[in-house]
């Protein structure tokens, strides 16, 4: 169903990003908020739709001033502010509200007020999962990886070239956390982590956050910032435990959300100039390539060891350093949004000349959820 | 046993056979009498096609190893001892997660598809996790 459109008309980073030790989670949250809110020339007496995840959006509309007519707290790991886009655009064409508000933070390095991690022993994971070891992201996110390689065909230099290629986008950005050039053989030669991944094919632990508004495309164009229109959305989810995905070479809801989006806003592969995939982990990338229709099964790594994703090349992907080398404060999503953002507003950093349509495609949990946007700075 | 500090399951009234089955010896799955799916975790109804008619049966125990990781970063509970973490699929088709044991703790003796059978390893008198050896044969 293609309803009114719905546009981005502030967006915003955390002003600091990285090691953000004098700032609590909450205020990380405010932060954000507040620098998406000068963006768009608005208040929080403006705003009356809020959403976050992890955090409750009751605590995030308190803190700000804000009495929403529209509250959305899906909470489904890093993707959830790709479904919030999604469940706002919505929102905002059902007349439930008119301007929203999403938020992400963590104090993912600093921990200062974050959530404290537990997993109850009788939940499905505490019983069939924890066990045996598997609590964080490097020992769950990357069990199917092994997998995939034998059966597609991937060798570990095909894992090690996503960080080198996001690298040489992250050596663009100011802001990135790490930015000096890596070679394959750097990566296979860092600390081993979880066979097969070595430290350099996982995400940073930082501290951040970031902020969107979003508003009816009538609405957008009295704004102060160039709007980016959304033009499609996708989510869905699979399972919980990793141990239970259908088929550990392919994600069920990666699928699932990617072809939605792309029904919805009603384009071809052809037409997308600039892609953001999750990438927590350096075989996401792959999934995503291939789960999204933008390679064959099998052909994500060969497509960008060629060089189609780097710059210069034909489909630039995690033009901001990615998870790998940009930042990772636990929920990622905000900042692939962020990133195509401003890769339409055309003020990213690497910026690719002439994008017109950009695509950010989320994971949550380990191929547990999925979100996906296509974004175009031409309105439909 | 009693230094057992590993995190261990809570079973609930949906999983207690399961767990009985482990301490036990036994490896119990369930299956839908109607559709004859077996499925795992345990539930009281199947989820391939939601009928609450489903029974409790002994898997044979035999397995083939999925996919596995081998951690190498030291954990408390755990040791600093690398170790796999597997997802086995089991011969009636459900996969679960374990760990592969009696074996080396390397790429080399941890090959894909390689047959495995279950063992039992008791943490409590109430708790047996129920891991994957490599086959005999």
């Amino acid at each position: 169903m293609k309803q009114k459109t719905v546009a981005v008309v502030g967006a915003a980073e955390t002003t600091e990003m990285g090691k953000i030790p004098n700032m609590s989670q909450i205020m990380l949250h405010a932060d954000a908020a507040l620098n998406a809110m000068k963006d768009a020339g608005l208040t929080a007496k403006d705003i009356d739709g809020v959403a976050t995840a992890g955090d409750s959006p009751v605590e995030v509309a308190h803190y700000l001033g804000i009495t929403p007519t529209w509250v959305d707290g899906t909470s489904v790991g890093g993707c959830s502010f790709m479904l919030h886009v999604r469940h706002a655009a919505a929102a905002i064409n059902e007349g439930l509200c008119n301007t929203v508000l999403i938020t992400h933070a963590e104090s993912g390095r600093s921990r200062v007020g974050a959530r404290r991690f537990s997993r109850d022993p009788a939940s499905q994971m505490g019983q069939f999962e924890v066990p045996y070891g598997v609590t964080t992201p490097p020992t769950m996110f990357t069990i199917p990886v092994l997998r995939y390689m034998k059966d597609v065909g991937v060798t570990e230099e095909g894992l090690a070239q996503v960080a080198v290629v996001q690298r040489e986008w992250a050596a663009k950005n100011p802001r990135a956390s790490f930015r000096d050039p890596i070679t394959v053989d750097d990566v296979l030669n860092s600390k081993m982590i979880a066979w097969p991944f070595r430290l350099l094919m996982c995400c940073l632990v930082t501290d951040g956050g970031g902020a969107l508004i979003l508003t009816s495309a009538e609405r957008a164009k009295d704004f102060p910032q160039k709007p980016v229109y959304i033009l499609g959305t996708g989510e869905s989810c699979e399972t919980p435990m990793i141990s239970q995905m259908e088929d550990f070479t392919t994600s069920k809801a990666f699928r699932v959300s990617g072809k939605k989006a792309f029904e919805e806003a009603g384009i071809k592969h052809s037409d997308v100039d600039h892609l953001m995939i999750y990438d927590a982990f350096a075989h996401l990338p792959l999934y995503g390539l291939e789960d999204l229709g933008f390679c064959e099964r099998g052909e994500a790594a060969a497509f960008i060891r060629e060089g189609h994703t780097r710059p210069g090349g034909k489909l630039p992907l995690n033009t901001n350093g990615g998870g790998l080398s940009y930042m990772h404060s636990g929920m990622y999503g905000m900042y692939a949004l962020q990133e195509s953002v401003r890769q339409m507003r055309g003020i990213a950093p690497a910026q690719v000349p002439g994008a017109k349509i950009s695509i950010a495609h989320g994971v949550g949990g380990m191929f547990a959820a999925s979100g996906t946007i296509v974004f175009s700075n031409e309105a439909p | 046993m009693a230094d057992y500090n590993r995190p261990l399951p809570a079973p609930t009234p949906e999983t207690q056979h399961f767990w009985d089955g482990c301490r036990e010896g036994e490896l119990r799955l369930q299956r839908c009498t109607s559709c004859k799916e077996s499925y795992f975790p345990p539930r009281p109804f199947c989820p391939a096609c939601g009928s609450r008619d489903v029974e409790i049966y002994k898997a044979s125990g035999k397995a083939t190893l999925y996919s596995y990781v081998i951690n190498h970063r030291p954990r408390p509970d755990f040791g600093d001892t690398p170790h796999s973490i597997a997802v086995v699929t089991l011969a009636e088709g459900p996969r679960m997660m374990t760990n592969i044991v009696d074996c080396p703790q390397t790429p080399e003796a941890l090959e894909l598809d390689m047959a495995l059978e279950v063992t039992f390893e008791k943490a409590n008198d109430e708790i047996s996790l129920p891991k994957f050896k490599p086959s005999k044969g």
